[in-house]
């Protein structure tokens, strides 16, 4: 199991490199120069070069790549075209408000999935069944950006009950935990909640059936155990699944809460990718994509270490 | 984004392979237990419906999608003469709901398809070939999986910028490794079946072998997957033109129609909500179609 780990981070590493690299080879998917952005269309020839030299654009492709991980190692992502400010500050702010918000959505997203699953399983066929089967299609089916629009105008527009923009009052992109940023919350998060609990409830149900079917409840049942033990035997054997299952999609709120961001214009990484885009501000894009993407690298090591460490049946190697 | 890796799918879509080779009737089973499926068959007439009123837009519509009158700027839904309103520029909402469903349909198909294509080959060649082949395929989709996949899209189609080519270029590139994955497990499992073995021993080629007796047990599988992702297509995609990454105004699309009318929520809330309601309807057929699919397909229950 140990050498399994072991594998496992050491496989991270390269899959870590090529991400990099694929974030950093954005700059030349990009049509045109990237930095046609600050310099303007009739600038003489000698003030490109500098511009050039100073971005250190002019040096070999794997030269460039080479420093821009090594100083990206360092947690210097390179400077905003747009602003001039060194883009980690700008991100690290706008990761920890897309966090907040990704954690809030796991958390309402998982408990509703998990218990509308088991419930979904454990009274198979019934209504309760249709329904929370039901739900979890509506939940993946439901393009999120248009359910907060939704969200927008019933309980904003209409009842006029929460704020439908930014992460605070007063447009304060400092997070606390007071009523007044809870309002702020509940719409984005409720939003994204949708799509991990339409998941987890289909994963739950499924898992949980089938081990409701197998031979060794049966033997439990037989031997006289009821209700919560059984559960607990359950929940010990569906968890390795689900808690997989959890992960990637909490890796998914991170990545693609981009579209939620924007409608709330909430202050996270989303909204920040947005920007750059529209400014096309290519060294922030690329710290974006980066940043996001090895947290979801990192995630999915993480899960793969804590199934194997939970499931004593995974012998992978 | 969503249904793409969940685990036990490896598994599931081999089974299905090794059921598939089982009789000759089987597709017509399968066409029997899907058309007896009331879901299904209301999903697929509710696609075919639109699919028809997108491609007739031009004959169906009362009125030019992008022609407006300035008076008549966002009348509310029931209006005489535009009963399901008009937008902030005073177009009528039904003839642009109607026209945006050729833009928002091509959109949700096109980049499956040619994924489908593309990642149906990678996988087979990976499958079939093994060896170094496989890893150099296989590791290279690895590499896409480490991006959740609308970061992925928003980000490749942010890099090269907005239009229609640029969308479907970046949202093929998502929907191919997870398809060629799948082929590639599915391919796997049946090149060690029996009847590839006989059909070697035989003295077909790998291509007869391809063609004649692996392409027909991976199509099913990877179709019904491929399928699946649709719905996540078409969200992605109309989300791409909501943030203004897809197709350019003044094309009617329903992504776009959704963005340009967020404006007017506090004016005429309900109008803003119709090109939602049209992607939800599309999406969620699309998930129950191919529910319905998989399972008139899986014999076994």
């Amino acid at each position: 199991m140990f050498v399994f780990i072991i594998r496992r981070f050491l496989y991270a590493i390269p899959i870590a490199l090529a991400v990099a690299a694929v974030c950093f080879s954005l700059v030349h998917l990009a049509p045109g120069d990237p930095l046609t952005a600050i310099i303007p269309a009739d600038a003489p020839a000698e003030v490109v070069i500098a511009i050039q030299q100073a971005y250190g654009m002019d040096r070999p492709l794997i030269v460039q790549f080479g420093s821009w991980i090594q100083r990206a190692l360092q947690g210097d992502l390179g400077v905003s075209v747009a602003t001039g400010r060194p883009v980690m500050g700008d991100i690290a702010l706008a990761l920890s408000n897309t966090l907040l918000l990704a954690f809030a959505a796991a958390l309402l997203g998982f408990f509703g999935g998990i218990l509308l699953g088991g419930l979904a399983a454990i009274y198979n066929g019934t209504w309760i069944d249709k329904l929370a089967t039901a739900l979890a299609i509506t939940g993946v089916s439901i393009p999120h950006y248009w359910l907060g629009l939704l969200l927008v105008i019933i309980f904003s527009v209409q009842l006029d009950w929460l704020p439908s923009m930014g992460a605070g009052p007063g447009g304060s992109s400092d997070w606390r935990l007071d009523w007044a940023h809870l309002r702020h919350l509940v719409l984005p998060a409720v939003t994204m909640c949708f799509i991990p609990m339409g998941i987890v409830t289909r994963t739950v149900r499924a898992t949980v059936s089938e081990i409701l079917n197998s031979e060794f409840v049966t033997a439990l049942y037989a031997r006289g155990l009821r209700g919560r033990r059984i559960a607990l035997h359950v929940a010990k054997n569906a968890a390795p699944t689900v808690l997989s299952v959890m992960g990637l999609q909490f890796g998914y709120l991170l990545g693609g809460s981009i579209l939620v961001e924007t409608v709330f214009s909430w202050p996270g990484t989303g909204y920040l990718l947005n920007t750059a885009i529209f400014q096309r501000d290519i060294p922030l894009l690329q710290g974006i994509i980066l940043v996001l993407a090895m947290f979801f690298v990192g995630l999915n090591l993480l899960v793969d270490v804590l199934q194997t460490l939970m499931d004593p049946r995974i012998k992978r190697g | 984004m969503t249904s793409m890796t969940s685990p036990g799918a490896k598994e599931n879509f081999a089974l299905a392979a090794e059921t598939a080779a089982v009789s000759r009737g089987y597709w017509t089973t399968v066409w029997t237990r899907l058309v007896r499926d009331p879901v299904s068959v209301g999903c697929a007439l509710v696609l075919l419906l639109m699919v028809l009123i997108a491609v007739f837009a031009p004959w169906l519509a009362p009125y030019d999608p992008s022609q407006g009158t300035m008076l008549k700027r966002l009348s509310p839904i029931g209006t005489e003469g535009h009963w399901l309103g008009t937008d902030e520029l005073g177009r009528d909402m039904l003839s642009r709901l109607m026209h945006g469903g050729q833009m928002s349909l091509l959109m949700g198909l096109m980049p499956v398809f040619i994924a489908f294509l593309v990642g149906t080959s990678l996988g087979l060649i990976a499958g079939f070939f093994g060896g170094w082949i496989n890893s150099l395929i296989m590791r290279t989709t690895d590499v896409f999986f480490a991006f959740p996949a609308v970061l992925l899209a928003i980000a490749i189609s942010g890099a090269l910028g907005a239009g229609f080519v640029n969308a479907i270029i970046s949202l093929t590139l998502v929907f191919i490794p997870p398809i060629a994955r799948v082929a590639e497990s599915v391919t796997t499992s049946v090149r060690n079946l029996d009847f590839v073995e006989a059909a070697r021993a035989s003295g077909a080629g790998n291509f007869t072998i391809i063609r004649v007796h692996v392409l027909g047990n991976v199509l099913g599988p990877v179709f019904i997957y491929a399928t699946s992702l649709v719905s996540v297509c078409m969200i992605l995609a109309a989300g791409l033109s909501f943030l203004g990454l897809g197709v350019r105004p003044p094309v009617p699309e329903w992504g776009l129609m959704l963005n340009t009318l967020r404006q007017s929520i506090y004016i005429q809330p309900w109008i803003s909500v119709l090109p939602g309601l049209m992607i939800f309807i599309t999406s969620l057929c699309f998930n129950l179609l191919s529910d319905g699919l998989r399972s008139a397909m899986d014999i076994k229950r």
